[in-house]
């Protein structure tokens, strides 16, 4: 149980894939232009993680260990094509946002580092809570951007404004302020951990 | 003229890595030597161009059978033999560059890019210059082409500058990644000062 624990909090604290892991930086600076969106790419991809990390450690004594790879990107590319199905019929208006960047979730490092680094090792439940436990951290940083990004750019939080929009920094929203808002963010958690 | 505007378009206005977002890893990872940022370059440009055609033939399959679902699994699978094929023919044919890009070489399976590029080039909703309708072989390997040097510019002008930050003392909070990406935020912004060229 406390092994179970140790690895939910894992992927959320200690080896948080964004800020710790520095992994999947290509959906972490394009989708969180705002709260919302951001939130909705961090959940497509724990869904991803979850199912193919399940998956990979049923199959892992199956697969031959030179293939393992090739194996486990058609597994990942399988639920990232269920994944793709679903959101077009029941959230379009998100598919249509978060758009290249859904069938991208295949080249997520973190998915295919999750299969190589935990799931081929261990057994369902424990794998499950890696993908899981991964999966929140990743929601919760790009959510966390996303609100700021969208707090300095349109002066809201999922839509909810806190002050004017007119004062806010459009640039916040366009691809450089990608880049600045999460080098500060970094620079931040780095500052608070190794202190 | 609507080619030359391509390579305008996807090199400057439309920077794959500081516009689009995508090929973040290697833009980040392999900056910090221009002689392994050139390798790099050189080794997408080559996959990217080649890959994006054979994917590109490869819908009219998808698309002639019905099967358009099995886009992403197709294409990821075909990129990853490209791959590994010319590391084959890397190691016989250079191997000093094969030495120098290491293990960035089968990394580039998972860039994103590649596989952007490929679906993009494939559903024809990439951008061309001037509203033109995005399709046709010939526009779609000119755009992975462009795209390629737009990443290869990209790469080399940031492991430029990431070179000379190297001999400057850096905060300690903002040492490593940090600095890279507020450096990379700096040259986005400078990037942006292209748009509404084409």
């Amino acid at each position: 149980m406390n092994n179970a624990i140790k690895t939910f909090t894992n992927g959320i604290l200690k080896e948080n894939p964004t800020f710790g892991l520095v992994l999947g930086m290509c959906p972490t600076l394009a989708t969180t232009t705002s709260a919302l969106n951001g939130m909705s790419m961090g959940l497509a991809t724990m869904f991803v993680l979850v199912c193919s990390n399940v998956v990979i450690s049923l199959l892992k004594n199956v697969i031959p260990d030179k293939v393992r790879i090739p194996a486990f990107i058609v597994v990942i590319a399988t639920f990232v094509s269920i994944l793709q199905l679903l959101m077009q019929a029941y959230v379009p208006a998100i598919y249509a946002t978060l758009g290249l960047f859904i069938p991208l979730i295949v080249v997520n490092c973190i998915v295919l580092g999750r299969a190589e680094a935990f799931a081929c090792k261990n057994n369902v439940g424990l794998s499950a809570i890696d993908g899981l436990g991964m999966g929140l951290g990743f929601t919760l940083s790009l959510t966390v951007i996303g609100a700021i990004r969208e707090l300095l750019g349109t002066g809201a939080i999922f839509g909810a404004h806190i002050y004017d929009g007119q004062y806010g920094a459009l640039i916040f929203v366009l691809a450089p302020g990608a880049f600045i808002c999460l080098g500060y963010i970094m620079a931040l958690v780095q500052k608070l951990l190794k202190k | 003229m609507i080619y030359f505007l391509i390579f305008i378009s996807a090199i400057f206005v439309n920077n794959i890595v500081l516009s689009q977002f995508l090929g973040i890893c290697p833009f980040l990872g392999v900056s910090k030597k221009i002689d392994t940022a050139l390798g790099m370059s050189a080794a997408v440009t080559f996959v990217l161009t080649l890959a994006t055609v054979v994917t590109y033939l490869l819908q009219k399959l998808l698309v002639m059978w019905g099967v358009e679902f099995l886009q992403t699994i197709l294409f990821i699978l075909v990129i990853a033999a490209l791959v590994q094929m010319i590391e084959i023919v890397l190691k016989k044919v250079s191997p000093s560059l094969y030495q120098a890009l290491g293990v960035f070489l089968p990394l580039i399976t998972t860039n994103c890019c590649l596989l952007g590029v490929a679906i993009l080039v494939a559903n024809g909703t990439y951008k061309m210059p001037g509203g033109a309708p995005a399709e046709g072989l010939l526009n779609g390997t000119l755009f992975a082409f462009a795209t390629a040097l737009g990443f290869a510019l990209a790469l080399v002008l940031f492991a430029g500058i990431r070179e000379q930050l190297s001999m400057n003392k850096v905060p300690k909070a903002m040492q490593g990644t940090p600095i890279a990406l507020l450096t990379a935020g700096i040259l986005a912004m400078a990037f942006m000062g292209f748009s509404g060229v084409v």
